[in-house]
């Protein structure tokens, strides 16, 4: 993989400043991480920026950036290289070289999405199934999403395999990812080491704003899936096909996780307007936001079908809600979605390292 | 502008300590910080630890560390050369410091990796001292303390025992204030080289300076020259060895280099000078100032070889580099003849270094050697060889203003009635020569906070 040298070179600078100081130590994981080198590889760097979580608290606590010569700004830097690993990483690579930065193209897709679901459902028709299969039918929902769901899946599998070799990282344990499903779960990077939360959207003040909409859209998300996931399993196994009512364990979870990624989106895209961009990978803010906002939509056309799921807009609805989850999940691999994945694996290993 | 009851000059931790304790004791304040908002904080920017008593646990401190264990800690470092009243004072103080601290915004966080010696003694803060004087600018800012940047104070007028004016500039403009009282804590000289010159002698222009270059003592001169009481021995600077690449200003932490007890250090002439291994370097650092001061042209050079390269922390600038020392010598711009016979005969004087162990104290020496290497000596023969350069980093100055135990200022036998000073400025009332980690931010924190107070209760009371 080629990697931009320019990015790798100016992290590499940065880092060697910051391994001569310390004074971050505290702040998250990259910084043990950095200590423990003397000399850093191209893989590296690339760990330590998929590390960083972009708390910033390196950046506001630096006596080097800039005016001064040194001109630090790490989480800059290191969000340069994250991105770009995403980019190189993404299989097939063209499509993360086409959709991490680009807002207006994810944008375009979402829509291409809605055509397509419109499309099905006047082409497949319903073979009269009732409530949403009567709009499209079941197996015919299956037929699109199958596919969609797996694709991604591989797409993501090709490229942490990528990403385990480039870095070097050793064998692979269970109790490592577990440790890093633990960090994760609790969004550790984001509370700054002294628990007082991180920098992002008022200079140096911390605040948990950043973390608690994080969770908010991390585990938003993860209800949504489950709810989605339930339901497959009544489908299947029970014999119990939709649709459910509101005591049902796909609408409650679905009904919470919808109404914690709508508000979580919202807010983390308020956050980001507020936050420096200057302290985060060049050009990839449209992309992000692009991102978040698509996320967002798709919680909310699924509360909003839940809504008015019983009068005569549900059709439409229906084609909408289902075009931004197919658009969502094809695009997982391609979009800021890729980033928990990474986290993840860069997590793991460091729990290798670090043990 | 109205004026403040308080008006704070300088904008480091004992400024922010003083304006804190005196937002909180009622007073309306105002700092008046010469640096511009990015360089905000003065040398306290670049401290990391706050050297701290403790009976017990306590914050990230292990252990306990008592008074008389401190203070003969301080006695060793200064010679003696301590006033061991307002030393007792800090040291005593500091205890309580700690946990107002935390109150006030600051973080601590274990010892940092390569400086475990100081886990019993030493505070860090998470992040360092920009953190600090991050914190301390949004208790400040809560509190209401009223801040301008880029506003440098040129005159204090005196009248008697009092000081009733201050004029500062900012953007060109000239501006007065009569606040009811007065702090000072806008550090030492050092940052004016020509100063530093005259009191040190021409080789101080070729110094770097490792902190602000902000501190340029003109308040200190201002008030010197009107006949405020003065402390500490003018013509001295506190001054370590440094990478000699490092910027003129600023450098800060990243500069140290830690390779000498593995090295030789030679002068422009490839002459050896000293002992490089007579003691671990944290206890040595400061003296090389000195040395490399007193070399032509203040400079020194370091050598090592390849099997030294991993034992020290890795420096902020990649060592020179070259195959054969010959090499190394022209790049370096050493004279290559006189580097290779320096190395050949210290090479000769090396005997058995089975014994060698870079963290204590081994006892490998040079025999016949003039002058000797006493400890890890180890011939330089396996290539790559490396070098750096040495400069004479100045940390701060030692001439500053008298005060007592009320961190109050004097003029003849009186006190100044509403003048207080904390910090740099006034540490050379405690400190005559010396210094010890973490114990700047103790002095700064604890007179800051008296200043504060009794600035405030003045202020109050008039």
């Amino acid at each position: 993989m080629q990697m931009q040298t320019d990015l790798l070179q100016e992290a590499r600078r940065q880092a060697e400043i910051c391994n001569a100081c310390r004074y971050c130590e505290g702040y998250c994981s990259v910084f043990p991480a950095l200590h423990a080198e003397r000399a850093f590889s191209d893989g590296d760097l690339t760990q330590l920026a998929n590390l960083c979580h972009n708390c910033r608290g390196c950046y506001y606590a630096c006596q080097y950036t800039a005016p001064h010569e040194f001109d630090l700004n790490l989480p800059q830097a290191l969000a340069n290289v994250r991105q770009d690993s995403w980019e190189e990483l993404a299989f097939p690579r063209a499509a993360g070289k086409a959709f991490q930065k680009n807002g207006v193209l994810i944008a375009v897709a979402t829509v291409i999405g809605f055509a397509l679901l419109f499309w099905a459902a006047r082409a497949l028709a319903s073979g009269g199934g009732v409530g949403f299969y009567a709009v499209l039918s079941h197996n015919a929902m299956v037929a699109i999403f199958l596919p969609a769901f797996l694709f991604p899946l591989v797409s993501i599998a090709v490229s942490l395999r990528r990403y385990w070799r480039h870095i070097g990282a050793g064998p692979f344990r269970p109790a490592h990812l577990i440790e890093a499903l633990r960090q994760a779960a609790n969004m550790k990077n984001l509370k700054g080491g002294h628990g007082d939360g991180c920098n992002f959207e008022d200079e140096d003040r911390f605040t948990h704003a950043r973390r608690a909409v994080h969770q908010a859209v991390m585990y938003g998300f993860l209800l949504c899936f489950a709810a989605t996931s339930t339901a497959t399993v009544m489908h299947y196994i029970f014999d119990m096909p939709a649709p459910y009512g509101l005591f049902s364990l796909p609408k409650l979870l679905g009904l919470s996780g919808g109404i914690l990624l709508v508000v979580g989106c919202f807010e983390m895209i308020r956050l980001k307007l507020r936050s420096d961009r200057k302290l985060g990978a060049a050009g990839a803010f449209g992309g992000e936001v692009a991102f978040i906002g698509l996320l967002g939509f798709t919680g909310f056309s699924g509360l909003a079908l839940y809504a008015l799921g019983q009068t005569s807009v549900m059709p439409v609805l229906l084609a909408i809600h289902l075009g931004a989850v197919l658009t969502f999940f094809l695009f997982t691999p391609f979009t800021k979605m890729a980033h928990g994945f990474y986290r993840l694996t860069a997590l793991t290993a460091d729990a290798g390292r670090s043990r | 502008m109205t004026s403040p009851d308080i008006a704070i000059i300088g904008g480091g931790n004992a400024a922010l300590c003083a304006a804190i304790t005196a937002a909180e004791a009622g007073a309306r304040v105002l700092i008046l910080e010469t640096a511009p908002k990015p360089y905000r904080g003065g040398n306290s920017r670049h401290t990391r630890n706050f050297r701290c008593m403790h009976h017990g646990p306590l914050g990230p401190l292990v252990d306990s560390y008592t008074e008389e264990e401190y203070l003969a800690d301080l006695m060793k470092v200064t010679g003696g050369k301590t006033d061991e009243g307002l030393a007792r004072l800090a040291i005593r103080t500091s205890e309580e410091c700690l946990p107002w601290m935390e109150e006030h915004g600051v973080r601590f966080q274990p010892s940092l990796s390569g400086t475990l010696s100081l886990a019993r003694t030493n505070a860090f803060f998470l992040g360092g001292g920009k953190s600090l004087v991050n914190a301390y600018y949004l208790t400040a800012g809560k509190l209401g303390v009223q801040v301008e940047y880029e506003a440098a104070v040129t005159h204090l007028e005196l009248d008697d025992d009092r000081v009733t004016r201050i004029d500062y500039t900012q953007n060109g403009q000239t501006h007065t204030i009569t606040p009811k009282a007065v702090v000072v804590a806008s550090g030492g000289f050092q940052a004016d080289t020509d100063w530093l010159a005259r009191a040190w002698g021409p080789a101080a222009k070729n110094f770097l300076i490792r902190g602000t270059p902000y501190n340029r003592g003109v308040v200190l001169a201002d008030l010197l020259d009107q006949g405020i009481e003065q402390v500490g021995d003018p013509t001295q600077c506190h001054a370590v060895a440094i990478d000699g690449r490092a910027p003129k200003f600023d450098g800060g932490i990243v500069t140290r280099l830690d390779c000498v007890p593995f090295s030789i250090v030679v002068n422009k002439d490839a002459q050896r000078f000293y002992d490089e291994g007579e003691d671990v370097w944290p206890k040595r650092y400061a003296i090389w100032g000195r040395l490399v001061a007193a070399q032509p042209d203040q400079v020194g050079y370091v050598i090592i070889d390849a099997k030294s390269l991993e034992l020290f922390m890795p420096s902020v600038f990649p060592p020179i580099k070259a195959d054969t020392l010959e090499e190394l010598a022209d790049q370096m711009g050493l004279p290559a003849d006189a580097l290779v016979q320096t190395v050949t005969e210290f090479n000769k004087s090396c005997g058995d270094t089975s014994g060698f162990h870079p963290t204590e104290l081994d006892g490998v020496t040079t025999t016949g050697l003039t002058p000797p290497k006493t400890n890890w000596a180890r011939p330089i023969t396996e290539p790559p060889f490396y070098g750096y350069s040495l400069r004479t980093g100045v940390t701060f100055t030692y001439l500053g203003l008298k005060v007592d135990e009320t961190a109050q200022c004097a003029i003849g036998n009186r006190p100044v009635t509403n003048l207080w000073a904390a910090g740099e400025t006034m540490a050379g009332s405690i400190l005559g020569q010396g210094y010890l980690a973490g114990f700047g931010m103790t002095i700064g924190t604890v007179f800051g906070r008296i200043a504060g107070k009794e600035a405030a209760a003045h202020a109050n009371a008039n």
